[in-house]
């Protein structure tokens, strides 16, 4: 048996505004992608089977679970992860002030993924009723809130600003 | 560290006939489109294809196109284009419903309606709205065009009629405007796969296709004749089951599904119209 070549490729994903370039193994998925070449770590491993939601980003501001994404499927896209949502001066979106006031969290670990999630829910739909918000968070777990002060968060940012902007 | 797929080599088509040459020249090669059933399976090292060709840039397999009688679903188009599609939800509204009842919302961003049918997951639900309107697969290969009739197109657990070396490249959907249909998947959580899900499309020629009731997506054959024959919604939802061999699992026994399958399409004749 001959030993296997390890091949890389270049992939470049505009994250969160930046451009990062790297050369990696066809088989690195996006969220490693994500924490370990452009070093952002505010996307969580939950799971890592496709269930729980902690890896959800934006790609072309539509949410997906980096961990069942490979890093090339993302190639030329534009990926945006919980570190580049904010005011635009260091501060809150309107969604994570809204997990701040709701006590949309407790541990933490699923809030990247559910933040990115709401966000692309307000961004679609500006005013979700309590339903739709569920349905909406049907993809994110969370172990500790019960989800009543999550879907509390996503209706004080619907009322506070919406989604707000990323680049 | 966590749980990464066995190494392989990446290509990408950007047409149909590159995506058969790049088919025809690599062993073992497998198409990826939005992944979400394959990446998983390679996560887990269930499959470990030596390359993957990634067909999800090719345009001419994109999008819906009203074609007269039938509706034309490119086999790349994912589960939350078709789920928003105006001209599917008036002319193939089963399609649409069902398309919104796929997985959660990050899966239906990237997953494929052809993807899902190539899969061939007895579970899974799009499979079940071919069978029951009546869907032809359109497939391409080397010798060129093939279709096939969705009643003949799952073959046997996760295998279906699309070849090594073919690509399925649209769905043909009979236009049902107007017609009444009925959706209902049992599960405990709403992104999970069906326990057990009934598809049922009223109309003139009606069908009725199980979801989880056997190593195949399935048609239920006895009660889909009977609907065909005017039997009342109680007569029919008592045949649904009929030649089924239900898989167990923690969720559910043989009989217990047989049980839910009946349930489900009495709730989905009448969702439909039926009565
Ligand atoms: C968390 C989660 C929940 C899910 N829940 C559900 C659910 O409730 N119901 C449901 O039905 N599905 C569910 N799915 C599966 C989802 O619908 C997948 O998107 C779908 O099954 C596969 O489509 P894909 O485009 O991702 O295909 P891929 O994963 O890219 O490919 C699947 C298979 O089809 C082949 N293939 C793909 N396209 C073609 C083509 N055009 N021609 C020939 N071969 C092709 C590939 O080689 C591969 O073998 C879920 C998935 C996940 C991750
Ligand atoms: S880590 Fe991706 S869905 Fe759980
Ligand atoms: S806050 Fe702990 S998992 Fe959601």
């Amino acid at each position: 048996m001959s030993t296997i070549e390890t091949h890389t490729t270049r992939v470049t994903v505009t994250v969160n505004g930046r451009e990062v370039s790297e050369e990696v193994e066809p088989r690195t998925l996006l969220v490693h992608f994500l924490r370990e070449q452009a070093r952002l770590t505010g996307t969580h491993v939950g799971c890592d089977t496709s269930n729980c939601g902690a890896c959800t980003v934006l790609i072309d501001d539509e949410a997906a679970k980096s961990c069942t994404v490979l890093a090339v499927q993302a190639n030329g896209h534009k990926v945006t992860t919980v570190e580049g949502v904010g005011n635009g001066s260091g501060g809150f979106s309107p969604v994570q002030e809204g997990f701040r006031q709701e006590h949309g969290l407790q541990c933490g670990y699923c809030t990247p993924g559910m933040i990115m999630a709401c966000t692309a829910l307000l961004a679609e739909n500006p005013r979700p009723n309590e339903h739709q918000i569920r349905e909406a968070l049907e993809g994110n777990l969370c172990r500790c809130t019960g989800y009543e002060t999550i879907v509390r968060a996503v209706q004080w940012a619907a009322t506070n600003g919406g989604a707000g902007e990323w680049a | 560290m966590g749980m990464i797929p066995a190494r392989f080599d990446y290509r990408q088509a950007g047409s149909v006939a590159e995506a058969l040459q790049l088919l025809a020249s690599c062993d073992d090669a497998k198409l990826l489109a939005g992944g979400h059933s394959l990446v998983p399976l390679m996560k887990m090292r269930l499959v470990s294809p030596s390359t993957l060709i990634d067909i999800s840039g090719i345009a001419e397999l994109q999008g819906v196109t009203d074609a007269g009688s039938v509706l034309r679903v490119g086999a790349l188009t994912r589960h939350r284009v078709v789920e928003r599609s105006q001209v599917v939800a008036q002319h193939v509204p089963l399609l649409a419903h069902v398309a919104g009842l796929v997985g959660d919302p990050q899966v239906r961003n990237r997953g494929t309606i052809g993807g899902s049918l190539v899969h061939g997951d007895p579970a899974a639900d799009l499979p079940s709205v071919a069978l029951a309107t009546g869907a032809t697969m359109v497939v391409t290969g080397s010798g060129g065009e093939r279709r096939i009739a969705a009643s003949d197109f799952f073959v046997d657990f996760l295998e279906t009629a699309v070849g090594p070396d073919e690509i399925l490249t649209a769905i043909e959907f009979p236009k049902r405007t107007g017609a009444g249909f009925g959706y209902e998947k049992f599960v405990r959580r709403s992104m999970d796969y069906a326990i057990v899900g009934v598809a049922v499309q009223a109309g003139e020629q009606p069908g009725i296709a199980l979801v989880n009731m056997g190593s195949v997506p399935r048609r239920a054959d006895a009660a889909s004749r009977a609907l065909a024959s005017g039997a009342g919604v109680d007569a029919v939802a008592a045949l649904a089951a009929d030649g089924t061999n239900p898989p167990e699992d923690l969720n559910a026994n043989a009989d217990y599904r047989r049980h839910l399958a009946s349930v489900l399409t009495k709730r989905a004749l009448l969702a439909a119209g039926y009565r």
